[in-house]
């Protein structure tokens, strides 16, 4: 080993940024995963353009990865990087504002030429000067083309396909700067190309070589150690992505109900995933149909739904917009019905790539008529397991559309997730009619929850007509009469209310006694808490109720906030869910903190915002 | 759905009607329809219990609450994307999915092609009366050119569709025609759309007694029907007229009408319906012709064999499932790169 310092960090945060043909997301999962095998928490986060490949080398075509790693609990993929990872003069450019002061950037300086700096639009050679960070970085340049070039010298690969493997070379110099053994990304890549060995082998070798050069470098910079998390609770861990979380939520739930799974769909950034995982669990017997557009993606699920199977559909904020007039169906027959909007900046097409909590008040209110579903949002990216589960469940058991809202930034992100056994999952038991009540109306209920029962096609005995028409309380054929409508719109609203007697309360996390109460909903639970609790790390007082169930709202929301003096609600839009709570809860000034910016909050400004409040 | 022979002599159109009372106009068409339909579930044998019937929005659309099975009334133009998912998520069951030209072929048109073109085993009977009835008289997308409606008081500008040009163009395996005066031909297409396995699509020519009064008047007249329809029975001579006396040949590209016993044209020169053919050339012509020239063709026209999208599904998901080692979700966690904390 060499003689190079190294120094102990509690967490840190690593971009890796390129091309969106350099590999730069296969890089990143590959370190966060061997990191997480090594003991650390992690999360993750990835941030690509919309276009496949842009031209080579431009701003547009930027892609990157950020890591975060911590040895105790970390909420958040971090705000700025400590070490930058980029492979080209353009990656240096989009990405310079966030490098941290003392900060690492690790570039291919074969790329660092004048048609590099050109496409970037630099207009000097000397790039850090151009962009005034000279004096706050420290530099490692590895001539990847190049050091992949010879390492792979004789495995007769052409030129474009060697160069492909140069994220392996940064891998390697990464794994060196992190004192982390690369046995665990070998595993990891003898997993992924053990059907290709030569394509291993190469792989193999430009890992290897990266990390032999880093340790070769004998340079002055100091190499970093993140010891172990000790505060994650015990058990088994994996790292998943928010949209593979929720498509296993959906697994889990038809499962425990005992229902076949049908997804119906139209593909949309940031949503697909989702529908690619389901698509590829025919093991599970999951039944995918991918639809001829967003409309048909519901329909098909609700059709899925009158017929029996747990049924859902997956979408992003302008597909819910027109999937609008079939969740009023599915309100008005009383289906259950789980649609999961991954949201993204809008409106119109807006930014598909990028994160946004814009289409709260759509999912509340975006349809024709008194038409209340049940809205919920997952937290983070392990979260949307849970929330999909519960999502479902509640869907089944209170015979509800349900509207599960998460977001691109906890979608596409991932985090540590503690595998559960389908054991340990609540149990759900789906409102179906009995035996002994052949014959009763479409519109039979218990009449303390308001849950209609359901009777599925095949079921001998409860052939019924359901459908848009209003339907009469009693005998349940269709009817205009005006007392009767009235009563219908309250039945519905209070099945849906009544639902907030089965949801757990709202929890203060933080300082409980604090002078000010942070109120946050769904994806950025883990920037609030990390600021939450680095306000109160740092002497003040300060607490976060952070929401999951949103219509109806849990049972204590309205006495907790009525608790606090100074209420602050943080959201990434304009204020939707404060307008949402001043309608609910009486007798509170919210104040409010927005962000438009199609990116998740930074805790560095929240703890601004926080601080000028207090 | 399989039937045995005992259970298709257990029911009567009767066990098929609802409790509801029937609400359309009197005269519409669509009061034919519903009781051939009904007179077709009986002799198919289906329990009601088996059966959903699934519509969209639209006069016709009322359908399923006069129908004792399983019934869902949806929204303007989607009843093929739920019917879709019905038949996926529980293949066993017979759906007739029950549409308009407006519903099926304006707000529903997307749904219906890609509908025919995943060959699910449906039956729908499309109700094309050329015009909106619900919404008292606008024109549809079947309306004739220069027809005056309410929304074209100075005739219509648009080229109509043709329901089997868009049926085969999403290639379409079934198509058949019937009149809602012509009880006989009515049974015998829905018979063969119950029994043909895909998506089964029957143009049901219904008159709207309203809003466009005898826009079939050429075909639906008692007394020259005969002589303007051709009833197209698979494996027969294509022959037509009050006196059996007429047929169709091929000229060229075109069909011809000819009389037997003229210019020395005999029974068997005439054309011979193939309604299994796979090509669909002819059964294009065929679904196109027009009088006065030719006879407008009703029955089953097109009828071929093809995997259907429902069968699909379970095909692959077994075959998937019978290589795969992952048979429950505790199965599905234990495939994760996993690592103790």
């Amino acid at each position: 080993m060499d003689n190079t310092k190294k120094t102990e960090l509690d967490n840190v945060v690593v971009r890796f940024s390129g091309d969106s043909g350099d590999g730069m997301q296969l890089t990143g999962t590959l370190f966060s995963n061997l990191s997480a095998i090594l003991g650390n928490e992690i999360s993750t986060f990835p941030d690509f353009p919309s276009e496949i490949r842009a031209p080579q080398g431009t701003l547009g075509g930027v892609s990157g990865f950020q890591v975060h790693l911590g040895s105790s609990k970390i909420y958040t993929p971090g705000d700025d990087p400590d070490v930058l990872v980029v492979m080209n003069p353009a990656a240096l450019k989009v990405n310079a504002k966030a490098i941290k002061k003392g900060g690492i950037i690790i570039f291919d300086s074969d790329t660092f030429s004048k048609s590099g700096f050109e496409k970037a639009g630099f207009t000097t050679e000397n790039p850090f000067e151009e962009l005034n960070i000279s004096e706050t970085i420290q530099l490692i340049p590895a001539a990847l083309s190049t050091l992949t070039q010879s390492s792979l010298e004789g495995f007769g690969f052409d030129n474009k396909t060697i160069l492909r493997s140069k994220n392996m070379f940064a891998l390697g110099l990464i794994c060196w700067l992190f004192n982390r053994p690369i046995d665990q990304a070998i595993h990891f890549l003898t997993n992924k190309f053990g059907k290709k060995p030569t394509i291993l082998q190469a792989n193999v070798k430009v890992l290897t070589d990266g990390f032999n050069y880093g340790n070769n470098l004998h340079l002055s910079i100091s190499t970093y150690m993140v010891e172990k998390s000790h505060d994650t609770p015990k058990g088994k861990y994996t790292s998943i992505s928010g949209n593979k979380a929720t498509s296993w939520g959906l697994i889990a739930a038809a499962q425990k109900a005992g229902l076949e799974l049908f997804l119906g769909s139209y593909p949309i950034t940031p949503a697909t995933d989702i529908m690619h995982e389901l698509a590829n669990r025919k093991d599970m017997g999951v039944k995918v149909v991918q639809a001829e557009d967003e409309i048909a993606g519901i329909t098909s699920a609700i059709g899925a739904s009158f017929a029996g199977d747990l049924a859902a559909t997956s979408t992003s904020g302008p597909g819910l917009a027109l999937k609008s007039e079939a969740i009023g169906l599915a309100v008005m027959a009383e289906l259950p019905l789980v649609i999961i909007d991954v949201m993204r900046g809008g409106p119109s097409t807006g930014m598909p790539t990028k994160t946004e909590q814009t289409d709260l008040l759509q999912a509340l209110y975006g349809r024709n008529g008194e038409s209340p579903a049940v809205v919920m949002a997952a937290g983070s990216p392990d979260d949307c397991f849970h929330y999909a589960f519960m999502a479902c469940k509640i869907a089944l058991e209170h015979m509800t559309p349900v509207i599960l809202l998460t977001d691109a930034f906890i979608g596409n992100g991932t985090a540590l997730w503690k595998l559960p056994t389908l054991a340990e999952l609540p149990e759900i038991k789906p409102n179906y009619v009995k035996p002994g009540m052949e014959g009763c109306k479409v519109t039979a209920r218990n009449e303390e929850t308001k849950v209609r029962y359901w009777s599925v096609p095949g079921m001998k005995g409860f052939a019924h007509r359901n459908g848009g028409l209003e339907k009469d309380y009693e005998t349940g054929c269709i009817a205009t009469d005006p007392i009767n409508h009235e009563k219908m719109v309250n039945t519905r609203q209070v099945k849906v209310d009544y639902i907030s007697n089965y949801l757990p309360d709202l929890k203060v996390e933080g300082n409980a006694d604090a002078d000010m109460l942070v109120i946050g909903w769904g994806g950025t639970h883990g920037h609030l808490m990390s600021a939450v609790n680095a306000m109160n790390n740092s002497g003040k007082k300060i607490a976060l109720a952070h929401f999951n169930y949103i219509n109806p709202l849990p049972k204590n929301a309205v006495e907790v906030i009525q608790r606090y003096k100074k209420v602050v609600v943080c959201e990434l839009n304009s204020g939707q869910f404060a307008t949402f709570l001043r309608s609910q809860v009486p007798g509170v000034e919210f104040l409010q903190y927005n962000k438009v910016q199609g990116q998740p909050f930074t805790v560095d400004e929240l703890e601004n915002d926080f601080s000028e409040l207090l | 759905m399989e039937t045995t022979e005992s259970t298709k002599t257990l029911y009567t159109a009767k066990d098929f009607k609802s409790d509801q009372y029937v609400r359309w106009c009197p005269g519409c068409g669509d009061y034919a329809v519903l009781n051939s339909l009904q007179k077709v579930m009986a002799d198919m044998g289906v329990a009601p219990d088996d059966i959903a019937v699934i519509s969209g929005i639209g006069c016709s659309s009322r359908l399923p609450y006069y129908s004792s099975s399983y019934g869902f009334h949806t929204i303007h133009g989607r009843a093929a994307a739920v019917a879709t998912g019905v038949k996926v998520a529980n293949p066993k069951l017979t759906v007739w999915q029950i549409t308009g030209d407006g519903d099926c072929l304006a707000i529903g048109g997307n749904h219906f092609i890609h509908s025919v073109r995943r060959n699910v085993d449906l039956n729908v009977l499309l109700f094309n009366n050329q015009i909106y009835g619900l919404t008292k008289g606008q024109y549809s997308p079947t309306t004739k050119k220069g027809f005056v409606t309410k929304s074209s008081p100075f005739g219509t500008i648009e080229r109509p569709f043709r329901p089997a040009e868009l049926t085969f163009g999403a290639r379409g395996t079934f198509f058949a025609r019937l009149l809602d005066v012509d009880l006989k031909t009515a049974q015998l297409c829905m018979t063969a759309a119950a029994k043909h396995k895909g998506t089964s699509v029957v143009e049901c020519l219904v008159n709207c007694v309203i809003f466009n009064d005898g826009a079939h008047s050429w075909i639906s007249e008692k007394e020259t029907r005969a002589d303007r329809i051709i009833v197209l029975e698979d494996g027969q001579p294509m022959i037509f007229g009050k006196d059996r006396n007429k047929g169709l040949v091929l000229d060229g590209f075109n069909l011809k009408a000819v009389t037997i016993g003229e210019n020395g044209i005999t029974e068997s020169n005439l054309l011979v319906h193939d309604a299994t053919c796979q090509d669909s050339t002819i059964h294009m012509k065929l679904a196109m012709m027009e009088g006065p020239e030719l006879p407008i063709a009703m029955g089953v026209i097109r009828d071929v064999e093809e995997e259907t999208y429902d069968e699909a599904v379970v095909t692959q998901i077994a075959e998937v499932q019978a290589k795969s080692k992952v048979k429950t979700f505790d199965d599905l966690i234990a495939t994760c790169e996993q690592w103790e904390m």
